[in-house]
Parts: structure tokens; sequence; C-alpha cells
């Protein structure tokens, strides 16, 4: 292994003008920056960061990879952004620790059972690696649920993913940042966005609090705070902003070797390589721009993965935060081009955005070259909630995505 | 946790409440007139503010009244 240098990118002055700025240096604006480069030869890019790179939810996501969606066009994007997953470290010559240590939905009761079935059949026929696990295969696939009948929540049966898992979410940040900085884009930490210069409908540059840059193609990656930037450009959109809470554990021994996760009682659950159990659950109810929740939500997590891991009883948390996830009515993102010409937008990923980080970053890249979008992000274009073409997958996403 | 003081039953915890979202989104006065864009907009369309925000609660384990908060969406206070 060769040694971990200093840094991985540069920290460039912003130039005057570029072809294209992504507003939000977390990993969708990254993989977008990456994927301009290496999928279109556009490198006269900026990636303009309010904080530090990858420190909003990217940083504070519980890096859960899946595709195992409902609709035909979620599984053919979150399907893509698998296959991307799966040559993404050798591509960044970068270790991702990305382990497709297999993803369990657990049924409860029988509507999860029947959801679960029906999911099951579509992935298989969207390509997507689906299996139902009955309850006795459950028990064997991952020991430690609790699948004894008299369990507050019985488990009925599962859907498994064998190809879903979980990934390093820093290294992912930092693997895209360094190639993307290698291919010449300009990554440009504590520099807030203020304000945009619209001219006959048209987005000429950002201000920001570094001055103002011209631009080409102005792309939000802006998750939580899209709402606020796309007010400054005159468009309401239909997001709200809510705190999605998440937790880990003390450093244990390997005692969980799959990802687990429950709609109906509101927990998710991995190990990661270094030891601590990580947990998310529902979004706080209100909106919030405050990067925390209220504990009551909390409580009712650890009460859920208690009922489910037993085990887990002596576990103590070890820190908890909140990340701010812009969810949309049909939990599913926005992806295109806006009422503004040159002005595009990537959001609405809501509780599930990491897992779509390259799949993400690939469609939007060539929406924002070619001006048009891509065929796999054309059904997640704004004007679905005018035309009522809903992707709707509240059912296999709303919770625990 | 937020204390959210009910018009009726005074002040109580928040997991007493469930929200509501954005207050004062009028049913439109003429429905069959609106349009597709006009309907996309009174239905899924909402003001997603980064500070304070006027938005509807409802005392679902208490009273069981929906009525107006005046809230901070960063510093979570409550102002009458």
């Amino acid at each position: 292994m060769t040694p971990h240098p200093d840094t991985l990118w540069r920290t460039p002055r912003p130039r005057r003008s570029y072809d294209v700025v992504i507003v939000g240096g977390g990993g969708h604006g990254l993989a977008t920056a990456y994927y301009l480069a290496r999928n279109h030869g556009i490198t006269n890019v900026a990636v303009i960061e309010k904080g530090w790179l990858a420190g909003g939810n990217m940083a504070r996501n519980t890096t859960i990879i899946r595709s195992n969606y409902l609709w035909d066009e979620s599984a053919a994007i979150y399907e893509h952004s698998l296959k991307l997953w799966e040559g993404l470290g050798d591509e960044l010559d970068y270790d991702l620790q990305f382990s497709q240590r297999g993803v369990l939905n657990l049924a409860h009761n029988l509507h999860d059972v029947r959801e679960g079935r029906r999911r099951v059949n579509a992935n298989r026929l969207n390509g997507v690696d689906a299996e139902w696990l009955e309850p006795d295969e459950v028990a064997k696939f991952c020991p430690i649920v609790n699948t004894t009948a008299s369990a507050r929540y019985p488990v009925m049966g599962a859907t498994l993913q064998r190809r879903g898992g979980i990934a390093k979410h820093d290294h992912v940040a930092w693997a895209l940042a360094r190639k993307a900085d290698q291919y010449g884009v300009d990554l440009i930490q504590d520099t807030e966005v203020t304000g945009f210069e619209i001219t006959g409908g048209r987005a000429v540059a950002v201000k920001t609090t570094r001055g103002t840059i011209a631009a080409g193609k102005i792309a939000l990656a802006a998750a939580g705070h899209t709402s606020v930037l796309a007010s400054m450009a005159g468009i309401r959109l239909p997001l709200q902003s809510h705190p999605l809470q998440a937790l880990v554990s003390e450093l244990l021994e390997p005692v969980l070797d799959c990802v687990v996760m429950s709609n109906a009682v509101h927990v998710y659950v991995s190990q990661a390589h270094k030891g601590e159990l990580v947990m998310g659950a529902g979004i706080d109810a209100y909106n919030s721009y405050g990067q925390r929740g209220a504990f009551h939500v909390i409580e009712a997590q650890m009460a859920a993965a208690l009922e489910l891991f037993p085990i887990f009883s002596r576990v103590r948390v070890l820190r908890t935060w909140a990340g701010i996830v812009d969810v949309s009515p049909d939990a599913s993102p926005i992806i295109g081009r806006t009422p503004v010409e040159n002005l595009f937008i990537n959001a609405g990923w809501g509780t599930g955005g990491f897992k779509a980080t390259p799949g993400s970053g690939w469609v939007y890249a060539h929406t924002i070259a070619h001006g048009e979008p891509h065929p796999l992000a054309e059904p997640f274009a704004l004007e679905r909630f005018t035309t009522g073409a809903l992707i709707d997958e509240h059912g296999a996403a709303a919770v625990a995505h | 946790m937020m204390l959210i003081e009910c018009p009726h039953c005074g002040p109580r915890d928040e997991n007493e409440f469930r929200y509501g979202g954005q207050a004062g989104v009028a049913y439109p006065e003429r429905p069959a007139e609106l349009g597709d864009e006009e309907w996309a907009a009174y239905v899924f369309m909402r003001d997603n503010p980064k500070g304070w925000f006027h938005e509807r609660w409802f005392h679902t384990s208490g009273c069981r009244t929906w009525f107006t908060v005046h809230r901070h969406t960063v510093t979570h206070e409550i102002r009458p």
C-alpha cells in the first residue's frame, strides 16, 4: 500500500468563470464533477461548497447500498448505480470498503409479506437480484435476528438482495474528489452561494461569499438546502427538508455480517468495518434545517432495534446526529432542467441518496453536458408533478431508504 | 424534544402532536377551472424556508385540535 499523501486535492482560488459550476460538494456533486470530466471531457468545472467537502449528508448517512426498488424507473437508476459501485473502487484506485454483504428487508405482517414478494418479482423482472426468505432462512442468514414466534415484531420472512451492502462514505468522497481534482476540477470549499445572476430567463453566474463566478451552466447538488437555493432563482419546489437521525454504538467484535432493515418498525442496522453498529430511523416529522432531531425518535428506534436484536441489550450508544434530507412527495428524486435555462437540479433523494452517488452523478453529468435528460433521469424530471406521472416509492423506500 | 403550546391543553411534549406542514394552504376557490400547473402548485408545492415558518400541528394524543404554530426551522424556537 502506498503511503497516504498529505492532501488529495488542491485548494484553488475560484476563477472568474467556468463552463459548469456545481453547487454542493457532497457525494452527488463530486460524482457529477467526476463524470463530467470522465464521460464528457468537461473539465473547466468548479464545485462550490459552503462548508467542507462531504461534510453534510455524505458524512451523516448509514451507507446502505441496494437497488431493490419497486418501480421500473427506480430499479433502472438504482441498479445502474449499483453496477457502478461494483467497479468504482478499482476505477478510482481507492479502497472504498464496498462490501456486498447482503441487505435484508424484514416482513413483520401480512402486508409486508405481500409487498416483499411482489417487490422480489418486480426486481427479478428488472434484472435486479432478489430473493424471498422464509423465517427459518432468515434465521440461518442472520442468526442474531429474533425470529421466535413470540417476538413483539414476528419475522414472517424477508427480501434479500445479496449484491446490496455498505461502503465507507468518507473514502467514496475522497476518492471522487481526488480524481475530479486530477482532471482539473476546482474544488472550492468555505464558499457559500448567496444568489444567482439571471438574465432573460437564463442563469449566467453564481454570487458567492468570494465574489461572482460566471458559469455556462449551473448545477444544484445541495440536498437539504436545495429549496433555499432554488428560491434564490425564483423556483418553487415540491420539497420539504427534515432532520434524519442516525447513531453508532461503541465498537464491538464482529457480530452482524449483513444489513438488516425493517420498514414496519423503523430501524436499519449494519456493522461498520471498524466495529460500531450503525443505525438509522425515520425522519423527524417537522421541517428543519437544524441538523439535529428529537431524542424520542432515537428512543423509539432503539426500542425497535432491541426487539429485533435482543443481543444488543447491553450495547451503549456512542454518538447520535442528524442530517437534513430533502423529501419529495413521491419519495423519488428530482433530476433535470428547471424553468430557468442553464440551471439544473438534482435533489429530492430524501433519506436514501448515498446508494445513488455514482448513478446520480452519471446521469446528472449527462443531463448537464447535453442539456437534455439522460434516459434514466428523464422520468424523474420536475414536470412529473404537473403531469401526474409520479414514481411512488413510499412502499419500498419511505422509511428504510 | 420541543414543547408545543396547544391552544386548548397548554404546553405539551412534541410527541403528543402530529405535523401538518405549511399553514394557510387554502383549497382552490374554483377547482373546476384549475389547470394542471395550478393543481400541481396546490397539491405538491410548499414553502420550505430556512427561518420562520407558519405551520400546522394536530394534538393527536390530546384534544385533537388543529392549530397554527410560528416556528423557526433552524433554532426550533416557537413564538406566539
